[in-house]
């Protein structure tokens, strides 16, 4: 695949740079708001298109904001679109938008958001940055959704809502379960991929072979990013 | 000649105390109120710490030879988990609580963090806190079952800690000796401490952490607790819930306790305000099982601050 097409851009964000997986991203939401698959759903997809937008719009005016302001203004274009979708939500979906709470306003800040503007979207074409927008919001909505899944089929026997079986174990809905179910599905995804063959290293810098063998606590932020600014930032 | 110049590498001097031994005389310890417990709750209790036990060494034993590692089942730390994990449940749980709890305990918190001597908390706690917070219809169902005793029923099956936090009086002679409700192994004062005086004279446990825990405890008691120093609560209080299982056979456990000597008194009186605070500030009745998995994991931080000065180091400087 060619570097930063549109196709190997949606690759990146949803298997190699997976932001909940693999970048261990966006922590906060991840562990609050996956209390079901619905909810881990919404909150993966209303992030999505967030994240879309404003890598957009910060891609569009990379050459107009000044590089000493780039901060506050990336927190201004996120901030609009925060509060146009927060709206669009409360005004459609009001049982989604009471679900996820305090963490639609907070995604002004998730760190998903901030690192692709910083790391990426200031530094690429439109075109590019949308689908980096929308690789890692869809890597970010299949990390939630999994854990959602999960949690849900563990702490109430219901996926989607609908009930398989009798019971659960509470503590999968708690916060601890949240904690469990990411640590499993982490270390099930790397054992997947330490499974797989050494591939010939395309990204730049850092080779895969080099932090597969690390552990995502120590390179995930910083060198998988592919620029050491944004991993300070991120 | 040979003999005099022989030169190895260290340790040259080994003690005879080994983990089988001191597991061994914990297992022994707690022979009285195992027994105790299935005197008092029947055969469904000896059925639920049988389960407990072989999930325990069951778990232990796959685990180690599916990941290739040295078998250690035959140090009976396993069985020594699975045993206190059962004492921790309540006679009515169904049969698949133990198992579930087990694996929680051995692969969760044991294995998975690197087997014994490396688990941040203790994994028959942990596994207790997880099933209550799971199951918390099956494990806190004290409805006394048949057994040989004559259970003291208190209203409607509440545990006499639940009954003294609703503020009724209880009666601390039974309470003392064993015949009410509550998980398998916690009612008997009694039976607890023939075990842990057995644990002191064999020098596996010493003073400082159930003195320090069962001490500040009381302070805290008396000082919050609302009734002063009302014989009748102070000692319901005491010989009430999970204090003496937790106090001389859990909070005790060589891996999650400091080893520092002044650090073992810090920790116990941590683990009595904890046990205050969650008893009396609550929305549960008991405590004892929070109180020790959470100060377990501050143990790094008070070995930490309790670092002894080495022989020769400190003092004033000229």
């Amino acid at each position: 695949m060619k570097a930063n097409s549109p196709a190997e851009r949606l690759y990146n964000g949803i298997i190699k740079e997976n932001p909940t997986f693999v970048l261990m991203l966006g922590m906060c939401p991840t562990l609050a708001t996956t209390t079901s698959a619905i909810n881990g759903l919404g909150m993966g997809l209303t992030t999505m298109v967030i994240l879309a937008m404003s890598n957009m719009m910060i891609s569009l005016l990379r050459k107009v904001i000044p590089d000493g302001v780039r901060m506050p203004a990336y927190i201004v274009i996120v901030a609009s679109f925060v509060t146009i979708v927060q709206f669009l939500l409360q005004g459609f979906i009001p049982t989604l938008y009471s679900a996820l709470g305090i963490y639609i306003p907070l995604i002004v800040v998730n760190c998903i958001i901030l690192g692709r503007a910083e790391a990426y979207a200031s530094k690429n074409g439109v075109i590019s940055s949308l689908f980096d927008g929308i690789g890692m919001g869809l890597g970010f909505t299949i990390g939630l959704t999994c854990i959602g899944i999960v949690r849900e089929l563990l702490g109430s026997g219901k996926i989607f809502g609908f009930q398989l079986f009798d019971g659960g174990a509470t503590i999968f809905i708690l916060a601890p379960g949240a904690f469990f179910v990411l640590a499993m599905l982490v270390a099930i995804q790397n054992k997947v991929k330490a499974g797989k063959p050494e591939k010939a290293s395309t990204g730049t810098g850092c080779g895969e072979a080099a932090c597969a063998g690390c552990t995502n606590m120590m390179c995930g932020s910083r060198m998988v990013s592919g620029n050491e600014e944004g991993g300070k930032n991120a | 000649m040979s003999e005099l110049l022989h030169v190895s590498s260290s340790p040259h001097i080994r003690s005879k105390i080994k983990t089988d031994n001191l597991m061994k005389m914990v297992v022994i310890a707690l022979l009285p109120a195992t027994l105790f417990g299935i005197y008092n709750f029947g055969w469904r209790a000896l059925l639920l710490i049988c389960i407990s036990v072989a999930t325990c060494v069951a778990t232990e034993g796959i685990y180690e030879t599916l990941m290739h590692k040295k078998l250690t089942i035959g140090d009976f730390s396993a069985v020594v988990t699975g045993l206190l994990l059962a004492l921790n449940l309540p006679s009515t749980a169904p049969w698949w609580i133990p198992v579930i709890g087990g694996v929680f305990a051995i692969l969760v918190v044991k294995q998975l963090f690197g087997g014994l001597g490396q688990n941040i908390m203790n994994p028959a706690l942990a596994a207790r806190c997880f099933l209550l917070l799971s199951f918390t219809g099956q494990m806190t169902n004290f409805a006394p079952t048949s057994g040989l005793g004559k259970i003291v029923d208190t209203a409607s099956g509440a545990t006499p800690l639940a009954a003294l936090k609703a503020g009724e009086q209880v009666d601390v002679l039974s309470m003392f000796l064993g015949n009410t409700t509550g998980t398998i192994g916690e009612t008997s004062a009694l039976a607890l401490l023939i075990g842990a005086a057995f644990l002191l004279a064999m020098k596996v446990i010493d003073f400082r952490i159930p003195l320090t825990y069962i001490g500040s405890f009381l302070v805290f008691i008396i000082l919050f607790g609302g009734h002063g120093l009302d014989a009748n609560y102070i000692l319901g209080q005491l010989f009430g819930g999970g204090l003496m299982l937790g106090a001389w056979f859990m909070a005790t456990d060589y891996v999650t306790t400091p080893i520092t000597k002044s650090g073992q008194l810090v920790y116990g009186v941590i683990l009595g305000i904890l046990t205050g605070l969650f008893r009396l500030f609550g929305a549960s009745a008991e405590g004892v099982s929070y109180a020790i998995i959470f100060s377990n994991l501050l143990i790094p931080v008070i070995e930490r601050v309790t670092v002894p000065v080495a022989f020769g180091k400190g003092g004033k400087k000229e």
